[in-house]
């Protein structure tokens, strides 16, 4: 446990450079799911067959794999980032794969009179989508929503792989000076615990608040 | 001759194989009530649902007000604001409250400021009788509140024309009343309206006309003393004893 106090100045940078990453990932993979979901479901082919190719590639490719790709191609290709950027980007686009799928779950559960009412009432599509569509589908996938942010959160110490320290670098870094693994390893893991706990219970409650009666 | 709110013309529509509105023609006059029944199947519902275009057409033309239904796109959009309807479902918008679900259209497709689509949505929930359910969500309504709302919602946006699509289909019959008796005093307001329904009484009360159809035709229009007490076709003669029954 010493060690554990001895370095808690680095670790705790650590944890917040993780929860930077988590939080920025997080808000932008949700707003960009969102919007690959309405492509998904627009009368413009293009638009359908885009969003559609986008969920196939990031579900089907393994996140480690497109960080290697991210870190090591991208700079090749002419295009520098701090590797902390380059992360945030990467997890973004990928994590919005999965808020695309939770998300298109959930717009199958608006009942389509509802679309209809609101034609009828001469609201265009994309204030359909926008004002009665999005905003129910949503509220029905609160707690999916918040499982990818957990996997999100789970996946940010990949980070640590490509160079990035974050929690699960920085913990590795102790240990390698300190050799206790128990005590390291187990704060570490305790913390991200703790962490995902957080975001399953704000999902909880976020879903109780916004919940439609039906 | 003054233009008629609608006009249809040799309105012909498939459902794949199923041939549901035979060359339909039918005018109905500014003010005018028309009540559209039949036995279900017949495509009366279909017929309601081609009027603001929720269901395209194959073959024919249909005119509101004279202009001829455009393509779908932000004019369709325009002429829908125009027309109002009224579901068999309700099809509140669940996630907002009553109030919220009748000044939605106002705000977003008129532009009307928030105070006016405010006190605009209060005095039409006030008019059918549920301005103390405004903060309530849909699901805490009952059928014939929900109904009512909805009317109200599709008043909001001031139409010229209402469209009825069995409004009391999915009502307990202690309900039935209540929102047969908004439609009555909107028909004596002078609404254009067109309403497919099931209950003769309202039909024979504030219809001007009655159309019969049966399987994808208009069987036969006749003003409702004529309707009722003089049926000239079998087939609607057959229908009405079906239903008069009981």
């Amino acid at each position: 446990m010493t060690a554990v106090i001895e370095n808690l100045d680095p670790l705790l940078r650590a944890l917040g450079t993780t929860v930077l990453i988590l939080v920025i990932s997080a808000a932008g993979s949700l707003v960009l799911g969102v919007l690959i979901t309405v492509a998904r479901v627009s009368p413009i082919p293009v638009l359908r067959g885009a969003a559609w190719a986008y969920v196939q590639v990031f579900v089907n490719v393994p996140l480690l794999a497109l960080l290697l790709l991210a870190v090591f191609a991208l700079p090749d290709a002419g295009l520098l980032m701090p590797l902390t950027t380059t992360v945030i980007v990467v997890l973004t686009v990928y994590e919005a794969a999965y808020v695309a799928e939770a998300v298109r779950s959930g717009i199958n559960t608006v009942a389509s009179g509802q679309v209809e009412a609101a034609r009828a009432l001469g609201l265009r599509l994309s204030q359909t989508l926008r004002h009665v569509v999005v905003p129910q589908a949503v509220r029905a996938v609160v707690q999916p929503l918040g499982n990818v942010m957990i996997a999100l959160l789970m996946n940010t110490a990949l980070a640590a792989t490509v160079g990035v320290v974050e929690l699960t670098s920085a913990t590795n870094k102790v240990n390698l000076v300190a050799a206790q693994p128990i005590p390291i390893f187990t704060a570490a893991g305790l913390t991200y615990m703790a962490l995902a706990l957080a975001i399953g219970l704000a999902a909880g409650r976020i879903e109780k608040k916004v919940a439609i009666h039906r | 001759m003054t233009t008629p709110m609608v006009s249809l013309r040799g309105v012909d529509k498939h459902f794949g194989e199923l041939h549901v509105l035979r060359s339909i023609d039918l005018e109905v006059a500014p003010r005018e009530v028309v009540v559209v029944i039949g036995p279900s199947g017949s495509g009366k519902s279909t017929l309601c649902r081609t009027i603001n275009r929720l269901e395209p057409i194959d073959a024919g033309e249909i005119r509101v007000d004279g202009q001829l239904l455009p393509a779908e796109g932000a004019q369709l959009a325009q002429l829908r604001a125009d027309v109002g309807m009224v579901f068999q479902s309700f099809n509140l918008f669940g996630h907002l409250s009553v109030l919220d679900n009748v000044m939605l259209a106002p705000l977003k497709v008129r532009k009307a400021s928030k105070a006016t689509a405010r006190s605009e949505a209060m005095a039409l929930l006030e008019r059918v009788g549920i301005a103390d359910k405004a903060d309530r969500v849909p699901a805490q309504l009952s059928g014939g509140q929900q109904q009512r709302a909805a009317i109200a919602r599709s008043l909001a946006m001031h139409p010229k024309l209402m469209l009825f699509d069995e409004p009391t289909s999915a009502l307990d019959p202690e309900m039935v009343n209540e929102v047969l008796e908004v439609m009555t005093s909107l028909a004596a307001d002078g609404m254009t309206m067109v309403v497919v329904t099931h209950e003769m009484g309202f039909a024979r009360r504030v219809a001007d006309r009655v159309v019969f159809m049966a399987a994808g035709q208009i069987v036969e229009v006749a003003p409702p003393a004529e309707f009722f007490d003089a049926t000239r076709s079998e087939r609607a003669r057959s229908f009405l004893s079906n239903v008069l029954a009981h």
